[in-house]
């Protein structure tokens, strides 16, 4: 657990937590709570658990996520998936989820230290994801909103693409968090 | 260059999986009735075919998921993946009726 909201990782690494290079700017998100949840979408029970703690289904189809006030719940496969939420809420979410499963067989793993977002954005955001990323990222092949696990230079990293058309979020684990932010600033000043 | 189809995620680029050796090697179910020859042979011993070839690979940018993928050791060409459990697919079938491992028609 970090002391507080600017202990966070890239500010403690000596990064400004947010850049502007030309017309893209890179931003480190605040902390959010982060869940991970592990456990058979073919038991009802646990589905049905999960709807009533989270206020949401869970997402069925590879990278697709469903959404419910503050709450976004990641798929991130067959039988695993990430909530992220108000860091507020994560004490209050576990509980009710842990008391809604009881004797269910499934894992749920706070990983709110693990990872971190970093906000790309820009008009040249996916010329920039593309030094890095072999997916296709154009519009055609990945409209807004679409997420996907994938691979950004050496980093894995959950990207999600708003519906605004030019802001990413990319999720990283947090020591991998440096290295993302250098090589997205690297490409932002080449241009 | 492979674009590998993962079960779950659909069709991805190579760089985003590791691969594992051969796929299907089961535990033997009594280790203790082997000799060591037998044993060395589940633990070392893996095919290196020139063709088809069934292997294990990870999803490891990914869904972090195991499966499985048929791919021709020569063309590099993948047949089929498919998940962990699922029935070895059968073998494609070549232009002569033959299938890919050069068994002739029947």
């Amino acid at each position: 657990m970090y002391a507080s909201i600017d202990d966070i990782p890239l500010t403690s690494a000596c990064h400004a937590r947010e850049t502007l290079e030309g017309r893209n700017s890179l931003r480190e998100m605040g902390r959010k709570g982060k869940l991970n949840l592990r456990g058979n979408p073919g038991d009802a029970a646990f589905s049905a658990a999960v709807q009533k703690a989270f206020g949401m289904e869970l997402p069925l189809r590879a990278n697709t996520y469903n959404e419910f006030q503050s709450r976004r719940l990641f798929w991130l496969g067959p039988d695993e998936w990430l909530l992220h939420c108000d860091m507020d809420d994560i004490d209050a979410l576990t509980e009710t989820l842990s008391a809604e499963l009881g004797n269910v067989h499934h894992a749920v793993t706070d990983v709110s230290d693990y990872y971190t977002v970093i906000r790309l954005r820009g008009p040249d955001a996916v010329t920039l994801l593309r030094k890095g990323c072999p997916l296709d990222l154009h519009h055609t092949a990945f409209p807004t909103g679409n997420i996907a696990q994938t691979r950004l230079g050496h980093a894995s990293v959950l990207l999600h693409y708003h519906d605004d058309g030019e802001t990413w979020d990319i999720q990283v684990r947090w020591s991998f968090a440096e290295y993302v932010w250098d090589y997205l600033l690297s490409g932002m000043r080449a241009r | 260059m492979l674009l590998i189809e993962c079960p779950w995620c659909g069709q991805r680029d190579q760089t985003e999986f590791h691969p594992h050796g051969e796929a299907h090697i089961a535990r033997p179910e009594d280790p203790d009735a082997l000799d060591e020859a037998a044993w060395g042979d589940y633990v070392f011993f893996r095919k290196n075919p020139k063709g088809l070839h069934y292997e294990r690979w990870v999803h490891s940018h990914g869904c972090r998921r195991w499966f499985n993928v048929m791919r021709d050791t020569v063309t590099d060409h993948i047949h089929a993946s498919y998940k962990p459990g699922d029935p070895k697919p059968e073998l494609p079938i070549t232009a002569d009726g033959g299938d890919t491992t050069g068994t002739p028609k029947t």
